[in-house]
């Protein structure tokens, strides 16, 4: 079965841009990017867009579809009627480059600034022991696969680019929590979370969580043990004396 | 602060897309947050008429939840020591119900809707929010969201005290032992989804085991985590029901108080 | 060139899948400078697709398992055509490769006792691949990407590199542009490790992703290097076939691992009808036999739908051409027959949510179609097995784009650990080899430089000409078509006679637009590496007179022992591909024995 879908795709480059009126051949079973895809092909071969596997494993193609944060691959053309407009337009917080694509370095930046992993040494024979009940947490959020619709969606720095320097973004926030709830892990990552990184600049209204293409309970999972491991550290007097005392271990 | 543009510092900021509008959603975002402000609006009201009503809160054997703990020596009924008397404007209910509203205020999913709903911080996802400055819970006095565990805490308390209401409603209005009413099973249900509401608490599920990060070795918290956290997925679901469950305890009783309606005695 | 970016390294890895980033952490460790190159964003490699596991003797479940076993399954599944010292190292080294990425945060699914766990797979005689659910590869980018930027390795992300650059004395850089802006930059370096993956674009159906074009083999060839058995290009017997949009798209062989079994339209489990000879002894003959594997696998043999995987893309074939395939045109995979679904949610997480998405079809109630996909090429850059090097001094090669390592066919799972095993070796030789060659010596040859800039160009000064797409679409036509799974030699020749078509066609071909993120642009500088693997493909397959492995040959039905013995090898002259036949390199004595004992 195939039809005209009607697409309103955004192009332009960082000097500036508009929505632009579309018409491409559609098929049964297809997602955005083969639409998108079809539109480079025939009628736009310059038309800028990024992705990669087309499965929804890479997280490339990043965009917003009818102003929703969405993977282009993982958007079936059949949640939409055949006469509905479709507006494409690139993620809405990172600067743009041309056309769909946007620059993604905010995200990298941050990642880089986060203290890296430091293991305990191995066991006697070479190797680390952790139980499965103590990797499955953090595993849930290394299903993450990057495409940062978590970091455009959020408020914090989609409606306040100052934010953007002190504020590391559910993505990153995520991955203190990750890195902090590692079983190997030694290094305490409660103070540069809420100082650097910003954890307290969330105000968990969990949009993050909503776009997660890989369906990880960011706010729930991740941030918010996050905001009570804080806690624990700096707005919790009990707590606090008990670690410094030895009755708590942060362990 | 209250600039209803969108502001040029946020989708509008130099080098994103040019593109005018707010949203491009097509959907019709703004029908939550305002099923949330009515809902929430209904509830403040009727408990801020209630909480000053200072009647019609007491009706043997049963006691409305914005009177319980009831403390003073003005209280009606017997279900709590009478501590001390305090000035006649202020009702009983007005001294405890400072425990249930800060937990609830600072509750995780609570916030989550009134930031969005009252706040519009932002009123939907990749809706612009309307103020041009944000500093999220970072500065006084949003910071004090921060004490959530301690309400958590003291909700407890007070959960254990609206059960024992419910224990006591199974005395006759003689204060005999063997009664039981359809007032019975509301203050029951009203304290199981209390305690439902409360034990699904984020801040709960960090104090039992979400703090440690070798479960293996604590095997007892981590089945009590793995519990919590089941509950936890559906906090709002409990949030919201424990919500209705208060007011319409709290109606019952009035009126049964105002002898608007009679009590259905099972035995 | 006025508007050249120019930089200094010791060490340039072009790539940043997991062997480039592999190879960019061992030569930044052994004290290089190193610069990693790519054409996506980091941590977007097509190594995220991989799905099963990283094959590794461990022993953590098995304690029989040892790497002369691994070796062993590994020449058996590469029919005796590998490198026999690439499978000594490779599984000599793969258990401490896994190991260290824990070092770097990687989370592995843990056996009862805090191991590693380690699950079954094709070829391989005890479950050895080391996993996280179904999707290791994922865990594995993000582990060694999150290592390079530990480490602070500069990286230049979404930058093509579209020559290689030589002196009389072997490399001297590379020159490229940033897809971003379309500028010109060059790398002053005297090593560079080339680790661009595979080929599998140039084919219709394929489970691989844009980013492979060649580019790696097509830019050794023009540097002088030589590829090494082109023609063994791995179908994965399951990819997605419906609809058509995903068609390609991999479904893991951990399906068949836990305990999904292949049908045809009538019902059957057909892959008994196809055990070849070679495997007999090792596999099932009975249903019965087959399902008790999987709880007892001493006492069993390994169901047939586990057999390598030339073997099952073969069987599924030929049961769609028998007309028993499926509405669409492949066979049933099924494990919601066979398992619960809680098993199914916990064991292959990401292809539930595929199925789901992309397919709207619930495997855990309802069969999967599927149907053989490139996949993979067996074939690659000939290196040097311990140092990684190639015929040029300076170029190192690691991972897909490398040959020799999986002779004629590729055991899943051994993909990750090849990447982690040689990236490691061709980083380390590489930084070795730049300190003995310092970068001062590398001088760039401005002629070059300005020569490659005016090639990167060309499209957009041709006016009329051809679009770029049309081309890269006839293009897989012709090699899903005429050089897939089975080919005869007619076939072939008209394959061959097409491309040359078609390099006339690209040469003329002009890209409308600018030079800021241009995909039209990008793809035409695309298609000559593309036509030019395709060649090499075309013509080895042709002079391979045999079926082995991922080459099967209509006219030539079965191996030979000469062709046993010979590797074919390709080489650029002057712009035009030519052939040598090579003798195999002779395995020891004491590997040898290993092969004498009958299998269990």
């Amino acid at each position: 079965m195939t039809y005209d879908a009607k697409l309103r795709v955004w192009r332009g480059d960082a000097d500036g841009g508009e929505l632009r009126d579309f018409t491409v051949e559609a098929n049964d079973g297809e997602v955005v990017l083969d639409v998108i895809h079809r539109l480079q092909a025939t009628q736009a071969g310059d038309l800028a867009v990024r992705w990669n596997c087309k499965a929804g494993k890479c997280g490339s193609c990043s965009a917003e579809i009818n102003g929703r944060p969405r993977l282009m691959c993982l958007t079936r053309m059949s949640t939409f009627a055949e006469d509905d407009v479709i507006t494409v337009t690139p993620m809405r917080t990172f600067p743009v480059i041309r056309d769909l694509v946007t620059d993604v370095s905010y995200n990298y930046e941050k990642a880089a600034q986060i203290p890296a992993f430091t293991p305990q040494p191995r066991d006697a024979d070479g190797n680390h022991r952790m139980q499965q009940v103590d990797v499955e947490r953090p595993q849930e959020f290394r299903k993450c696969i990057e495409c940062f619709l978590c970091q455009d969606v959020c408020h914090v720095v989609r409606d306040h680019e100052d934010n953007k320097k002190v504020f590391a973004g559910p993505r990153f926030l995520m991955r203190l929590a990750e890195l902090d709830m590692h079983p190997l892990d030694n290094l305490d990552r409660r103070k540069v979370s809420q100082e650097n990184f910003g954890v307290g600049m969330c105000n968990i209204t969990k949009c993050c969580s909503e776009v997660c293409p890989e369906g990880i309970h960011i706010t729930d999972n991740a941030i918010i043990p996050l905001k009570e491991r804080v806690v624990d550290r700096k707005y919790d007097p009990i707590t606090w004396l008990g670690a410094k005392i030895g009755r708590r271990p942060h362990s | 602060m209250t600039t209803t543009v969108p502001a040029p510092a946020g989708t509008g900021a130099p080098g994103r897309a040019t593109i005018a509008a707010r949203t491009l959603r097509t959907d019709r975002w703004w029908v939550q947050p305002a099923i949330t402000v009515g809902v929430l609006v209904a509830f403040i009201v009727y408990s801020t008429i209630r909480a000053f009503e200072n009647a019609n809160y007491y009706v043997e054997p049963y006691i409305s939840p914005f009177y319980s703990p009831c403390i003073t020596t003005a209280c009606q009924g017997d279900t709590f020591p009478k501590l001390f008397s305090g000035p006649s404007f202020l009702t009983p209910a007005l001294y405890i119900l400072i425990v249930p509203l800060g937990f609830r205020l600072t509750c995780y999913y609570y916030r989550k809707a009134y930031y969005r709903s009252f706040w519009l911080s932002p009123p939907a996802c990749a809706v612009a929010e309307p103020r041009a400055g944000y500093s999220g819970e970072t500065r006084f006095p949003l910071v004090f969201q921060n004490v959530h565990r301690y309400f958590f805490l003291l909700g407890l308390v007070f959960n254990a005290i609206l059960t024992y209401d419910a224990v006591l409603s199974f005395r006759d209005h003689e204060g005999r032992w063997g009664h039981m009413g359809l007032g019975t099973l509301v203050l029951l249900a009203n304290a199981t989804l209390l305690w439902l509401y409360s034990l699904s608490c984020h801040s709960c599920r960090h104090i039992v085991g979400g703090r440690l990060n070798n479960f293996s070795r604590h095997p007892m918290r981590y089945r009590f985590w793995t519990l919590v956290s089941k509950l936890n997925a559906r906090h709002m679901q409990f949030a919201w029901v424990s919500l209705f469950g208060v007011a319409l305890t709290d109606l019952y009783v009035r009126l049964l108080a105002t002898g608007t309606i009679t009590d259905l005695r099972f035995f | 060139m006025a508007e050249l970016e120019r930089h200094h390294y010791d060490v340039v890895v072009i790539g940043a899948g997991g062997a480039g980033l592999r190879a960019a952490i061992e030569a930044q460790a052994s004290g290089a400078r190193v610069a990693v190159v790519c054409k996506s964003l980091l941590g977007k490699a097509h190594t995220v697709m991989a799905e099963g596991g990283i094959a590794a003797a461990m022993a953590n479940v098995y304690p029989e398992d040892n790497w002369q076993v691994h070796f062993r399954d590994t020449m058996r599944g590469g029919k005796m055509l590998n490198h026999w010292r690439m499978a000594q190292l490779h599984a000599q080294e793969a258990p401490d490769r896994v190991r260290e990425l824990e070092d770097w945060g990687a989370l592995f699914d843990r056996t009862p006792a805090g191991l590693i766990s380690q699950r079954d797979f094709g070829g391989h005689r005890y479950a050895r691949l080391a996993h996280v659910g179904d999707r290791t590869g994922l865990e594995l980018i993000r582990t060694l990407q999150q290592r390079v930027v530990a480490l602070g390795i500069d990286v230049f992300m979404e930058c093509t590199v579209t020559r290689l650059m030589t002196g009389p004395d072997g490399i001297t850089g590379a020159f490229g542009y940033w897809r971003e802006s379309g500028r010109f930059i060059s790398w002053q370096a005297p090593s560079v490790v080339l680790a661009t993956g595979g080929i599998g674009k140039s084919y219709k159906v394929t489970s691989n992703s844009w980013e492979y074009t060649g580019d790696g083999h097509s830019l050794a060839l023009q540097a002088g290097a030589t590829l090494v058995n082109m023609e063994f290009v791995q179908f994965h017997p399951t990819g997605m076939v419906w609809p058509p949009s995903v068609r390609g798209i991999l479904v893991t062989e951990s399906v068949r691992g836990d305990g999904g079994v292949l049908k045809n339209s009538e019902g059957t489990r057909f892959m008994f009808d196809y055990i070849p000879e070679y495997f007999r002894k090792e596999t099932a003959d009975t249903i019965e036999e087959a399902d008790r594997w999987y709880d007892d696998k001493r006492n069993n043999r390994r169901p047939p739908e586990l057999l390598p995987r030339d073997e099952v893309a073969r069987a599924i074939n030929s049961e769609v051409k028998a007309g028993r395939g499926t509405e669409h045109g492949g066979v049933y995979l099924d494990i919601a027959s066979r398992r619960s679904k809680e098993y199914i949610l916990k064991r292959l997480p990401s292809m539930y949510h595929q199925f789901m998405e992309l397919a709207e079809v619930d495997i855990t109630a309802e069969p999967m179609e599927v149907g053989p996909t490139c996949h993979y090429v067996m074939g690659g850059v000939e290196v040097d097995p311990d140092t990684a090097a190639a015929k040029i001094p300076g170029l190192y090669a690691a991972g897909e784009v490398a040959g020799g390592m999986h002779g004629s066919n590729r055991l899943g799972g051994n993909s990750l650990s090849d990447l982690l095993v040689f990236g490691r070796r061709a980083g380390a030789s590489a930084a070795a080899y730049a300190q003995a060659h310092p970068v001062t010596a590398a001088q760039l040859d401005d002629d070059a430089v300005a020569e490659a800039g005016k090639a990167a160009l060309a499209p957009f000064e041709r006016e009329g000409g051809e679009n770029p797409y049309t081309i890269q679409h006839d293009l897989q036509q012709t090699m899903n078509d005429l050089v897939g799974i089975i080919r005869t030699e007619p076939e072939m020749r008209e394959a061959l006679d097409r491309i040359e078509e078609l390099k006339k066609r690209v040469a003329n071909l002009s890209v409308e637009g600018h030079r800021q993120y241009n995909p039209g642009w990008h793809l035409a500088l695309d298609l000559p590496h593309m036509l030019k693997v395709s060649e090499c493909i075309a013509k080895a397959a042709l002079e391979r007179q045999e079926s082995r492995g991922g080459h099967t040959r209509d006219d030539f039905p079965g191996p030979t022992p000469e062709w046993g013995a010979l590797n074919v090898i390709c080489s650029e002259h002057d712009g035009s591909i030519s052939l040598l036949r090579q003798p195999l390199p002779q395995m020891p004595e004491d590997l040898a024995t290993l092969f004498e004992e009958t299998p269990a």
